[in-house]
């Protein structure tokens, strides 16, 4: 099911996705000299998650910070349900790679704040952010501080606040990457979980191929200098047999492998 | 501090200075130092007497009208430069020339603007604070993690709301710090104030004592007016402290 991406493979992927919540046409954006990506176009279907993996340096970031609206392109498109994307919207949530909580604000507050930006009342913020406290599995945490939980948990607080301005697209920057590897595996359960059950469109960056593997709908595979989408995984039975059994999934390690095989080159 | 396992208590060096100056004092050798305990028995004789509340009343309501105007002005144009190139290219220079500005010299011209009045007085005491508190304030803005940033405008923060919700708490320990700075700054500036704009206030007694050679009662002033900065700065301090949780973990 690896599909080597050339500028004629969209058209060959179509069938499959027809249903586009979030597509880039033609993205440019330049850093000085850097080219940080360069005539990059990619779609991402809705109701799935879209990893972007690839070596440092190769833009996965810099997209995503474009789809979210945080930085402008210096050329081509980006539409998030069929409307332009001009700057950060409300169709859009982010997770940062190191949460980006307010260390002066109790969990309660952090999950909120999103509502609080959007002018929610108080009350009713705080019965949604109650809410997501709870599917995030942080019960009985609400008071307390940033500085007082885990990694982890400081994450799923990052996913709370996130989860609770209801986006229809969700947007992960690297969110596990600061955590311990424990905890990563029990988020990319849970990750899965959360495909599967909200209906949201997951965009995922990631460094590690074991995790894009694991998580993902569809992997695009992005290689620098200059920086392009080489190609577009999209693993097909493996994710149906339930979530303990996918590392063990011939076509699981078949596809981490292969991807090892085409980035090792840029690995320095 | 620990002296062969003895905890001395805060401050204790205070007394080690105290008690020399009371010998200095009791040998006599120069009328400029009194003994430390007759600067005390006038501190308690002048403290009640009509004329030193007046004049404390005075210096208080110079001295905050100043500190309120060099935070109420100082921290959002700290603000401002830390998240606005341009402001900060036009702006930063000014703040440096006058941070370290003979700002004693400045004094006669401001009379002659403002007058002779309680309006000098104020507009010195804020020249002398605002400077290290915009500074201060912008360094802090300008060590805000890049992601709180980002995170205020993902979520659609409007600019005054990232101003209030978010820089101003993310760099209030820089802000804390500058105002206790600034604050010190300020006594400086009211007394100079009071002694060279009009004679009022602090700046009055200090004249007063000085040119009748009262050195007692000079003495006993300056160690009020010490306690007085030396109470604000702490509970700064304090402050400071309770907001340290996270001056780390931003």
């Amino acid at each position: 099911m690896v599909m080597s991406q050339t500028d004629a493979a969209f058209s060959n992927a179509e069938p499959i996705e027809q249903d586009v919540a979030v597509s880039v046409r033609g993205v440019s954006k330049n850093y000085g000299a850097v080219e940080a990506l360069k005539d990059m176009s990619l779609e991402f279907p809705r109701g799935q998650l879209t990893s972007l993996l690839g070596p440092s340096g190769c833009g996965k970031t810099t997209l995503l910070k474009i789809i979210a609206g945080l930085l402008k392109p210096d050329t081509g498109e980006i539409t998030v349900n069929g409307k332009a994307v001009v700057g950060p919207g409300p169709n859009r949530a982010f997770v940062f790679q190191d949460f980006a909580l307010l260390p002066w604000a109790n969990v309660m507050r952090n999950v909120a704040f999103g509502l609080e930006l959007r002018g929610v009342a108080k009350s009713e913020r705080e019965d949604k952010a109650a809410k997501y406290i709870n599917d995030v599995g942080l019960q009985g945490f609400e008071k307390a501080y940033p500085h007082e939980l885990s990694g982890g948990m400081r994450q799923r607080v990052g996913l709370a606040r996130a989860l609770s301005v209801d986006a229809k697209v969700l947007l992960l920057d690297e969110p596990f990457s600061a955590v311990d590897e424990q905890t990563r595996r029990k988020f990319q359960e849970d990750l899965l979980a959360l495909v599967a059950n909200e209906n949201k469109t997951f965009i995922f960056v990631t460094h590690s191929i074991e995790e894009a593997v694991y998580v993902s709908d569809q992997i695009a595979i992005l290689l620098p200098r200059p920086s392009r989408v080489s190609e577009i995984i999209r693993p097909s039975s493996f994710r149906l047999k339930g979530a303990e059994n996918i590392r063990r999934d011939p076509e699981y390690l078949d596809i981490v492998d292969e991807i090892w095989a085409s980035l090792r080159d840029y690995v320095e | 501090m620990y002296i062969k396992g003895y905890k001395l208590p805060a401050m204790s060096s205070l007394l080690i200075w105290g008690l020399l100056w009371e010998i200095v004092g009791q040998l006599g050798l120069t009328f400029f130092v009194p003994p430390l305990s007759e600067v005390f028995v006038t501190l308690f004789n002048i403290i009640g007497t009509p004329a030193f509340l007046k004049a404390l009343s005075e210096t208080a309501q110079a001295f905050l009208a100043g500190v309120f105007f060099s935070v109420a002005i100082g921290i959002p144009v700290g603000i401002l430069m830390g998240r606005s190139r341009l402001l900060d290219e036009l702006l930063l220079p000014w703040v440096n020339i006058f941070v370290s500005a003979p700002l004693t010299a400045l004094v006669p011209v401001l009379m002659v603007l403002f007058g002779f009045g309680l309006k000098s007085i104020i507009i010195t005491t804020t020249l002398f604070g605002i400077w290290i508190i915009i500074l201060n304030t912008r360094a802090g803005v300008r060590q805000i993690n890049r992601s709180l940033v980002e995170m205020a405008s993902s979520f659609g923060a409007s600019p005054l709301d990232a101003f209030l919700k978010v820089y101003f708490w993310a760099a209030l320990p820089e802000i804390l710090g500058g105002v206790r700075i600034g604050v010190i700054r300020a006594v400086k500036g009211v007394i100079i104030g009071q002694l060279l704009i009009s004679i009022v206030g602090f700046g009055a007694l200090f004249e007063l004592y000085a040119t009748n050679f009262l050195m007692s009662h000079f003495w006993a002033v300056l160690i009020v007016l010490f306690a007085l900065a030396f109470s604000i700065s702490e509970f700064l301090r304090y402050l400071e402290n309770k907001v340290s949780y996270y001056a780390a973990s931003r």
